[in-house]
């Protein structure tokens, strides 16, 4: 089936060409960072984690939302999703791949890596972030290929499958719930140490996941022709603007309790990203941006008659994203450093090395992202001929 | 030729003998070049049974002197690169209100807010740190002492997220090029770990004090074990009023301080 990515048009090679040629700049950029070690990135003793674990806690969110085409399809029978389906799970697989790249770009010794597994601790929720991560992305992987494969030559697909994709779902679920439970468990690190956080990364990935999914559905609709349906994508949309309805709520309840309460260490880190703490500012015109546009997208998104038109639709789905992307991509792990345990406030900014490291991820991502595609596309459109 | 076999036989027996004795004394006590036996070491460790803590005399601790920092620091190959953001330190001084952020900070008196406090791994009972590591590469010893395993660790800095003192540093370069008095007594660590106070398990092993506490020349730092209620600290701690770092959390630490 895969010979089918070999075979397009000029403008899919030069695509194909370009995401080559970043993954080659993000790849040297990373020699240099295991050459010269993590020195070359924004981060420091104090902002130990930076865009890398950022991007990373993004991804695992938007790996997560493919249960929002999953559950109604093969739960609830929706059958809109029909087409919608296997692009979310494919997205969901090179989500997957990215959000594990860039664990391994953040850490100081890739080369002992598998010392997770050969010295397993269950009490660490690294360990279980990465049970879960690598079942979920070969769940994903073999369950939609096999689907994929069936329908091509026309016979349904072997027993094995449906139940496959039926523990994909609550896997889902728990993918994100654990990745919260990496922050949330913090002892020191009060913008985390909150019981909200795992509700409230459901929410956010929800959002912005299948807001990412309408986006693709519309640039396959564009490139290839191959459509999902309007159907497909209004229901997403209504899916999407609940899940950033109640992603603002959440983040509402944390303003309310650390502000009413006016704990000091409750407080401080919202404080430093919207409002500015002891003079330093450096997140605070971010992380309004992230908010407004945010609201403003959620309330296109509500009305229903800009939420039919399709430049409307395309705008706000891209502002959800690039809002959620901000606010969980880089308010809550740097905001999560500051102020430091000893209360100082260090400020943070990716250099140029960190910056092509993580394009490169991306690259890498989409490529086996649009490798995948190009073949259902080639296999869907074969079927309707 | 025959000259040159005896001086290769000569060669090869002298290796062999060198190779004897280095296993003889690896393996028998009594012939080892550096003595580790300790009436401590004498009986199977039991786990709990000792742990080892700290009681810092702050009003001993006299302003400008980092005696203690430097003592610790050069035993223990600490890289010093001079610049905040690479900064590896395993015991340092701060101001009040950073060593105490959740203490009372209202009208403290100009003299504490003055004096300096010195801040190292509390080597705390309930430990986040080794809880948060994946690998057991820091891990809680049986006499108390939160350990770091530098060819395990895998640099996530998982530990560093979770310390909630900002014990732990990471090394974000080759520290090697930035020990400017090396030592051969403890290992140099890589690029790419992450590394914090010892509470100088290499010392105690051979039956010293810690640097820190060997090093203070005004006895500010009391070192011993806490679940014997007849050592100094206990008896100190019975005597005196103090105060651990960030209690409210649960993490049980083991630096007490005298205010």
């Amino acid at each position: 089936m895969i010979e089918k990515a070999l075979k397009g048009n000029r403008s899919y090679w030069i695509w194909i060409a370009f995401l080559i040629s970043v993954i080659g700049i993000g790849l040297s950029a990373y020699n240099q960072q295991r050459w010269f070690g993590l020195t070359v990135t924004g981060m420091g003793r104090d902002i130990s984690w930076g865009l890398y674990i950022a991007q990373f806690t993004f991804l695992v969110g938007v790996a997560a939302s493919a249960v929002m085409v999953v559950l109604p399809y093969y739960l609830h029978h929706q059958k809109e999703f029909a087409k919608t389906v296997i692009i979310g799970e494919f997205m969901a697989v090179s989500a997957t791949l990215m959000s594990m790249l860039f664990i391994l770009a953040d850490m100081g010794r890739p080369d002992r890596l598998l010392n997770i597994m050969l010295y397993p601790s269950p009490h660490a929720m690294v360990f279980w972030d990465l049970l879960v991560l690598s079942g979920y992305l070969a769940m994903n992987m073999v369950s939609s290929w096999a689907m994929l494969g069936a329908e091509r030559k026309g016979v349904p697909p072997k027993a094995w499958v449906k139940p496959l994709i039926y523990l994909s779902i609550p896997w889902a679920f728990s993918v994100h719930t654990v990745t919260a439970f990496l922050y949330a468990g913090m002892p020191g690190r009060h913008l985390w140490l909150t019981a909200v956080l795992p509700p409230r990364f459901l929410a956010s990935a929800f959002a912005a996941g299948t807001a990412l999914l309408i986006l693709v559905s519309f640039i396959l609709k564009r490139t290839t022709g191959f459509d999902t349906g309007k159907e497909a994508r209004a229901k997403l949309a209504v899916l999407a603007t609940y899940a950033g309805v109640a992603n603002i709520f959440f983040l509402g309840t944390e303003f309310f309790t650390a502000f009413y309460s006016n704990v000091p260490t409750h407080k401080e880190s919202l404080q430093y990203l919207f409002f500015g703490l002891e003079g330093h500012y450096q997140f605070v015109p971010l992380m309004w941006f992230s908010l407004i546009s945010g609201v403003a997208s959620i309330i296109v998104l509500l009305v229903p008659a800009l939420r039919k038109s399709t430049p409307w639709l395309v705008g706000a789905c891209s502002a959800l994203v690039l809002s959620i992307w901000i606010d969980k991509g880089v308010g809550l792990i740097l905001g999560g450093f500051v102020p430091s345990p000893l209360q100082e406030i260090v400020e943070y900014t990716p250099t140029a090395t960190e910056i092509y490291v993580t394009l490169g991820i991306w690259a890498i991502g989409i490529l086996l992202l649009t490798v995948l595609l190009k073949v259902v596309v080639a296999v869907k459109m074969e079927k309707e001929q | 030729m025959m000259n040159e076999e005896r001086r290769e036989f000569i060669k090869k027996t002298a290796l062999g003998v060198l190779v004897g004795l280095g296993t003889v004394s690896g393996i028998v006590p009594a012939f080892s070049l550096e003595k580790t036996v300790l009436p401590l070491w004498d009986e199977k460790p039991v786990p709990g049974k000792i742990r080892w803590g700290m009681l810092i005399d702050t009003r001993k601790c006299k302003e400008g002197c980092q005696q203690c920092a430097a003592a610790c620091h050069h035993a223990h190959n600490v890289p010093d690169f001079r610049n905040k953001k690479d900064e590896i330190k395993w015991i340092w001084q701060n101001p009040y209100q950073k060593v105490f952020p959740t203490a009372s900070q209202q009208f403290v008196s100009k003299e504490i807010q003055d004096r300096s406090f010195l801040a190292l791994c509390n080597h705390c009972v309930d430990s986040p740190c080794t809880k948060a590591c994946p690998t057991e590469a820091t891990f809680k010893r049986w006499d108390g002492i939160v350990a770091m395993d530098y060819h395990r660790c895998i640099g996530c800095r998982f530990c560093m997220a979770a310390c909630p003192y900002g014990s732990r540093s990471f090394n974000w370069q080759d520290p090697r090029t930035a020990i400017h008095d090396p030592v051969t007594t403890y290992p140099t660590r890589e690029q790419g770990v992450v590394e914090k106070c010892n509470f100088c398990s290499d010392r105690l092993v051979k039956g010293q004090q810690p640097a820190c506490t060997e090093a203070c020349p005004e006895q500010a730092l009391t070192f011993g074990d806490l679940n014997d209620p007849r050592s100094d600290i206990r008896q100190l701690l019975e005597t005196n009023e103090t105060m651990q770092r960030k209690p409210e959390l649960g993490t049980k630490p083991s630096v007490f301080y005298i205010i």
